[in-house]
């Protein structure tokens, strides 16, 4: 025998070993993981091309389901309402989480506290914040309405009753919660910009404006296109503060993507149909992901 | 000189005016909260906003805790919340440990399985999921809720994460000194990723705690609602409860808000790296 011969021997005698202990390490979560994401994962997209009612019928209906989304009006409303929703959000709460970080970074004092306050309402349930906010929308007898009224409003909006109104104090509440999140993001990445940059900038003169233009803010660019992502993809999941303050209404006026996957597959039990809703929902999400990746690797190159 | 001198002084006051409204308007929403919980139906909504109420009506915490069942509700969630944690973070660390450090032919492929995972949000794969735990015949109950939350791809990441940061050299050492995987894994591994242990606990409590559309599609059963639903039915059952239902919320906070203050470098950490995974 040669030598190679022995040493082949020996790694596949290695590689044998290595992976009897690798997956006796792997099994537990893989096990949970095969069945209740991936098998799903792979499942979600075979619904979407049948018209199984969770129950009996499951035919093979090709693209049936896809074609009728586009003529559903409650499906078109809720795809609409999520984008208005997203592009009323994703800004706001990225220069406001940007410029509060900032500021916070620039020598405040008692910065963690306000920091601590701001991080709070992310952590908080939401049922709970929800339900407060509610509250505080209420059109007849609110602290908001009263304030308003009391500054000399004659005529108030009526928040969440009103068509016109309830998507946008939806939308407010959530940048009220979603700032202390992305702010946390901004300031992990404020601290990772090299102090001697400063430096550079203060020996040729530029003034704390001028610092933020060109310094800051070109380091943050990362950071700003990560979170800006990351929010994208939580305002597509929008779900449980329009379930709990609305309930899509009034009328169809709130009614978001996954409030209608939701009605349809557990309330409908057209499992199929919310199936081919929900695939649409994961383009959406796949396509700003590849963005993302490829943006990525641009840097990387 | 004066001038640049006064321009500072204008920013300073603007830096404060900025961040002190902003965190003033994050506090005032949980402070009209905690002082409606102890007034009456029609104190609620007076106005001018009465910030300490005349009479601390604590009744409105002791009849919630009796019409809502809130004992129950609260054991429930505290059950569901400690397995699935548990769980999480013992399943995580291992698989992270294989990922991390034992070198096997598929794991790239493997680890690149879960990775691509992780993108599908819970809203897509949540009608199969219904059915298989349906076809399980384990609809309506907690464990519906443990098996579908304790093994998610994300806790897998985060411990890989960190695993990938201690030096290999420190593991072949003491499998040279003769220590088994298991032995490397639970007296070298563990103790050296305190850190990120706990705030992989913390992300896992806290979303359990708050989850709503999962107990949402599973549970029926009043006897088995989690805190969140039963706020959520509270709401819808007795409408006008004005201030019941806000005792109901801040009871729902308060043990997420004490986590918080103990742990809140925990909270931050987690969510930092569970966003550096771009």
């Amino acid at each position: 025998m040669s030598k190679t011969n022995v040493k082949n021997k020996r790694s596949t005698a290695i590689v044998r070993r290595n992976r009897r202990k690798a997956y006796l390490f792997l099994l537990p979560n893989f096990i949970g993981f095969v069945v209740f994401t991936l098998i799903p994962v792979a499942m979600a997209l075979f619904y979407s091309f049948t018209n199984y009612d969770g129950n009996r019928r499951m035919d093979f209906i090709r693209l049936t389901n896809f074609i009728k989304l586009f003529s559903d009006s409650s499906f078109v409303i809720s795809l609409k309402n999520t984008i208005i929703y997203t592009v009323g959000t994703v800004p706001l709460i990225i220069i406001l989480s940007l410029l509060v970080s900032v500021l916070m970074n620039n020598g405040v004092k008692g910065a963690p506290i306000y920091r601590a306050i701001m991080l709070f309402p992310h952590i908080a349930s939401i049922v709970a914040v929800t339900v407060v906010w509610q509250f505080l929308y209420n059109a007849k007898n609110g602290p908001i309405n009263q304030i308003l009224r009391s500054i000399g409003v004659v005529d108030p909006p009526s928040w969440l009753s009103d068509q016109k109104t309830a998507l946008l104090a939806v939308m407010i509440m959530i940048i009220w919660k979603g700032i202390g999140y992305y702010m946390i993001t901004y300031l992990a990445g404020l601290r990772g910009i090299p102090k001697d940059q400063y430096e550079a900038a203060t020996v040729d003169g530029a003034n704390a404006w001028e610092k933020l233009i060109y310094v800051t803010i070109p380091n943050l660019r990362p950071v700003t296109f990560y979170a800006t992502i990351m929010c994208i993809i939580n305002s597509f999941q929008v779900f449980t503060p329009i379930y709990v303050m609305t309930k899509g209404g009034p009328g169809r006026a709130t009614s978001v993507l996954v409030l209608k996957i939701y009605e349809d597959a557990f309330v409908n039990y057209k499992f199929g149909y919310a199936s081919a809703e929900a695939m649409i929902l994961f383009l959406l999400i796949l396509v700003v992901t590849l963005i993302q990746f490829y943006h990525n690797k641009k840097l990387e190159a | 000189m004066k001038k640049t001198k006064s321009r500072n002084m204008i920013f300073a006051i603007l830096k404060y005016a900025v961040v002190l409204t902003l965190t003033f308007s994050m506090l005032v929403p949980f402070v009209w909260m905690l002082s409606a919980s102890f007034k009456t139906n029609l104190e609620v909504f007076a106005f001018p906003i009465q910030w300490i109420p005349e009479v601390f009506h604590f009744e409105n915490y002791s009849n919630v805790w009796e019409i809502a069942n809130y004992p129950r509700m609260f054991l429930n969630t505290v059950k569901l919340t400690a397995i699935i944690t548990v769980l999480q973070v013992l399943t995580s660390t291992l698989a992270a440990y294989a990922f991390s450090k034992i070198k096997f032919p598929e794991r790239d492929v493997l680890f690149l399985l879960y990775l691509a995972t992780m993108m599908v949000p819970y809203q897509v794969v949540m009608i199969p999921q219904f059915s298989i735990i349906r076809n399980m015949g384990l609809s309506n109950t907690h464990m519906a809720l443990i098996l579908i939350q304790a093994f998610t791809p994300m806790g897998v990441f985060l411990i890989k994460q960190f695993f990938d940061g201690i030096p290999n050299e420190l593991i072949e050492a003491a499998r040279i000194d003769g220590l088994n995987e298991f032995g490397i894994y639970s007296r070298i591994m563990l103790p050296l990723s305190k850190s990120a242990i706990v705030s992989l606990s913390i992300l896992t409590i806290t979303a359990t705690w708050n989850d709503f559309l999962a107990p949402l599609i599973y549970i029926s059963d009043k006897d088995l609602f989690t805190i969140q639903l039963g706020l959520r039915n509270l709401c819808s059952e007795y409408t006008a409860e004005y201030g019941q239902i806000m005792a109901a919320s801040v009871m729902s906070v308060i043990p997420i808000f004490v986590l918080y203050c103990i742990f809140q470098r925990f909270f931050e950490e987690g969510m930092i790296s569970g966003a550096v995974k771009g």
